[in-house]
């Protein structure tokens, strides 16, 4: 972080323009999926907490992860688990975006807004047929 | 990663520190290249980590026990927190130093991110080393 600049009055701030930040500009599908992408990513590093807790509880034996598993197999538990499958789907699929774009492909004005918005339809579909396979396979 | 091309623009920068191409932090483009890396091994690891949640939610400890012993799903799950943890250290840091301006909060930030998240995966290792071996 640089030093702010020396007014010449002093003790006064120079007051320089600011670039504008997102409240300025209309919303756009890739403007929303780049937060989203950024926003579920803090999600899922927060999440890993729970897997720890699992693995952990599952190494400490039955009387730890008895209630873990009941605990994440509740109502509850179950609705964090759907809501954090979209969030890692969703993190994934806008991953494999980026990695196109970082090939320089799917820049074109119509690609790159297509590309966001099944960013979205992908993840959201991706996590029903991944619950429907689970749910079913047992 | 160095910069192979030609000099075309005077530059006060030393022929070898061009070769190097290390840049200004001396890390050039290496975390850069490897958050790209992990995010390529993400891929593979979290569909078999999704597959393996799958499989175990609902089961009973002996079951769920039984079914992380199985080497495949050890190995599988070891190399999963070694690329996720690698991955979300990288990408909270850009996150911190985008919006934590000030620099003993930035400072104590990355440290802590650093910390979580070297503890989040040593957890996950030890405890599935525990369950497996």
């Amino acid at each position: 972080m640089a030093e702010p600049a020396r007014s010449p009055i002093a003790g006064t701030p120079v007051v320089r323009p600011l670039s504008p930040h997102l409240q300025i500009y209309r919303w756009t599908w890739t403007m929303a999926m780049s937060v989203a992408h950024r926003v579920t990513g803090v999600a899922l590093y927060a999440g890993t907490f729970l897997v720890a807790v699992w693995l952990v509880a599952l190494a400490s034996g039955p009387g730890a992860y008895d209630p873990v598993a009941w605990l994440y197999g509740s109502i509850l538990g179950r609705l964090a688990i759907f809501v954090y499958t979209w969030i890692l789907l969703h993190h994934m699929l806008g991953g494999i975006r980026h990695l196109v774009w970082d090939f320089g492909h799917g820049m074109e004005p119509g690609t790159r807004i297509a590309m966001a918005k099944y960013t979205l339809v992908g993840s959201a579909a991706l996590t029903v047929v991944v619950w429907l396979v689970a749910l079913l396979a047992r | 990663m160095a910069d192979n091309r030609p000099e075309t623009r005077p530059s006060i920068r030393t022929a070898s520190a061009r070769v190097k191409g290390l840049g200004p932090a001396h890390h050039g483009t290496s975390e850069w290249w490897l958050h790209r890396v992990t995010a390529v091994s993400n891929v593979p690891l979290i569909l078999a980590f999704v597959v393996i949640v799958a499989k175990m939610a609902g089961r009973p400890y002996p079951e769920a026990v039984a079914l992380i012993s199985h080497p495949i799903v050890a190995i599988l799950l070891i190399l999963a927190v070694i690329s996720v943890t690698n991955h979300m250290r990288m990408g909270l840091q850009i996150v911190i130093e985008d919006y934590v301006h000030d620099k003993g909060l930035k400072i104590a930030a990355v440290i802590a991110n650093n910390f979580y998240c070297v503890a989040v995966a040593v957890a996950c290792l030890y405890a599935i080393l525990r369950v497996s071996l």
